[in-house]
């Protein structure tokens, strides 16, 4: 536990001692505060249009649930601006230990992989939490203007989706990171992977109902779409899960095969 | 203290490290000699538990680096050929983040690192950011990281590489003075480095060691013969005929040195006998002036060229 903080700790003090990690943060907020408003006033226009036109052609106005559609976008959209994101948190995890050598001071002192790498993970699900944090901001406002009052449930399973969307993620991109010894190789064979994974899923919806199934199901992406609708699916959650464990394992088994190789 | 067991290290097919044994007693600094890619790190990562060996054992204050790694990291200092410093970090972050994953209490941390800085003299630049630091500087920083948990063993790998000659004058005599407390092994392609501050040499050449003793016997050994050199004024014919007549002169050579009569001589005796009273009395009693006589010793240099070539040759 001692190490693991210890690791922990270093990985955020190195974060934020790099540039890198500033203009990830400002291009995260400039981006997704463009499409928030960007949505939000998308929305509203059609929700007042859909108003002027129903007093026009007399009966109610039709129901349109304008922070929930808002909400529903906006996560998509964040989960595509992550994709950009991820591969420049997890580009120096272990490439950039590698290029310093300090990978011998880690791997020589009284310290398990174990510990390294869960120690560099939740470091860097810190820095994505980190970077997350001032959207909520953007919640806030909507719930204080909206009336009714928008339903909470869908921006915390939202939430819900990205961090655990960010882990899978990050965990894949620390595997790659220990692939090799320079952080801009990491880097582009990062990007390279998670737009597989995005192809994957836009294929999925473009073909055969069997395919889509399977596909579907191999997406993670495509779980993702629950989360931003406010439902909480347990094979969904499954499916992260094993795809976080699956990275940390493969982070492992690296490691253990670079010592025998180098 | 280490035991090493015939060790051996292959990539592929190539032998990095060739069947090495030695030993090192407590409280011994050991110099690990050879040219540069003799397979030198290569052993210091193998006892570091940086890497696995291919065969053979080897075992640190009684622990095998491989079965008992966690045991030996805890009781090794490790200052790889690149000291593994954090740019970004300040010194005081640096070695407190060593202190904890060395395993440090956190009570004894504070005093550690304040001890650990006055010993490699660093202790108005906890401060300072590691990149603002120079290269003999960053190097002290090694090995205050190396020393942060006061371990039984130090290894390391080339310390006094990229030095300017004063701070390899301050890191030898940091290291001299760490013995007896921490056993030390330190690899070098410097020979006057080992000699300077190692009790006992290991030469090591194409993955094989070559010879395993003391800097002096070392040089004295591979002499073969002891070697005299002398100055003598009175004629060169004489005093060539008198050498000639001492028991154990194997061979003489002989120089005029321009002034008057005097010539200069390289006498080389055997190694069993000590005939350096002798040839003395004799060239006095000749009636000739003696005006210097002193031992020639090869040097470490000579002798590790010898070494190691020999080791070329033999492997054709």
């Amino acid at each position: 536990m001692r190490n693991l903080l210890a690791v922990i700790d270093k990985e955020m003090k190195i974060y934020f001692a790099s540039p890198v990690a500033y203009g990830v943060l400002t291009v995260f907020l400039l981006v997704s505060g463009y499409f928030f408003y960007n949505i939000l006033s998308v929305f509203i226009q059609r929700s007042m249009m859909m108003a002027v036109q129903a007093q026009q052609f007399g009966g109610g106005a039709p129901a349109m649930d304008v922070p929930a559609l808002v909400e529903r976008n906006f996560f998509g959209i964040v989960s595509t601006i992550i994709l950009f994101m991820v591969p420049m948190i997890t580009m120096a995890t272990f490439a950039d230990e590698r290029r310093r050598a300090t990978i011998e001071l880690l791997l020589t002192s009284p310290l398990t992989h174990f510990q390294l790498i869960l120690g560099k993970f939740l470091a860097a699900m810190g820095f994505f939490v980190v970077m997350l944090l001032p959207t909520l901001v953007y919640q806030v406002f909507l719930y204080l203007y909206s009336s009714p009052r928008m339903a909470l449930g869908p921006v915390l399973s939202g939430y819900l989706g990205l961090l655990l969307l960010g882990a899978a993620l990050i965990s894949l991109g620390i595997f790659i990171s220990t692939l090799t010894e320079s952080q801009m190789v990491a880097a582009s064979i990062t990007f390279g992977a998670l737009l597989i994974l995005w192809v994957i899923d836009l294929s999925a919806q473009a073909a055969g109902p069997l395919v889509q199934e399977i596909l579907g199901y191999v997406s993670i992406l495509n779980h993702f779409d629950d989360f931003s609708k406010g439902v909480v699916d347990s094979s969904s959650l499954v499916v992260y899960l094993s795809f976080v464990f699956l990275g940390l394992f493969l982070t492992y088994r690296s490691i253990e095969s670079w010592r025998w190789r180098t | 203290m280490i035991e090493v067991d015939r060790l051996t290290k292959r990539y592929g097919n190539l032998k990095a490290v060739d069947e090495v044994s030695f030993q090192v007693e407590k409280g011994e600094i050991l110099g690990f000699l050879g040219p540069n890619g003799a397979g030198k790190t290569t052993t210091m990562r193998i006892l570091t538990c940086f890497l696995p060996a291919t065969e053979g054992t080897a075992r640190v204050a009684g622990y095998d680096v491989f079965e008992n790694a966690m045991e030996v990291k805890r009781r090794i200092g490790y200052l790889p050929e690149h000291p593994p410093l954090y740019d970004e970090m300040t010194v005081d972050g640096y070695l407190g983040f060593v202190a904890r994953i060395k395993g440090v209490a956190p009570e004894d941390r504070k005093r550690r690192l304040q001890e650990v800085k006055e010993t490699v003299r660093i202790e108005g630049y906890g401060k300072k950011l590691i990149k603002h630091l120079s290269k003999g500087f960053k190097q002290r920083v090694g090995l205050a990281q190396a020393l942060i948990h006061d371990p039984e063993v130090l290894i390391l790998d080339e310390p006094t590489v990229g030095l300017d000659p004063n701070q390899i004058k301050e890191v030898r005599e940091l290291i001299k003075s760490l013995s007896g407390n921490h056993t030390i092994i330190l690899s070098t392609h410097i020979l006057p480095e080992v000699s300077m501050t190692c009790q006992r040499v290991v030469i090591i050449s194409d993955g094989k060691i070559v010879a395993v003793d003391t800097p002096e016997n070392l040089t004295r050994q591979q002499q073969g013969a002891a070697h005299i050199y002398m100055e003598a004024r009175g004629s060169d014919v004489e005093v060539q005929r008198r050498l000639h007549q001492i028991e154990g002169v194997l061979s003489v050579v002989s120089r005029p040195l321009g002034e008057g009569e005097a010539s200069s001589y390289r006498i080389e005796t055997e190694l069993k006998q000590d005939v350096r009273g002798r040839i003395a009395r004799s060239i006095i009693e000749g009636g000739f002036e003696l005006l210097e006589f002193r031992s020639l010793q090869l040097s470490l240099e000579e002798v590790f060229t010898q070494l190691t070539t020999q080791e070329e040759v033999r492997s054709q």
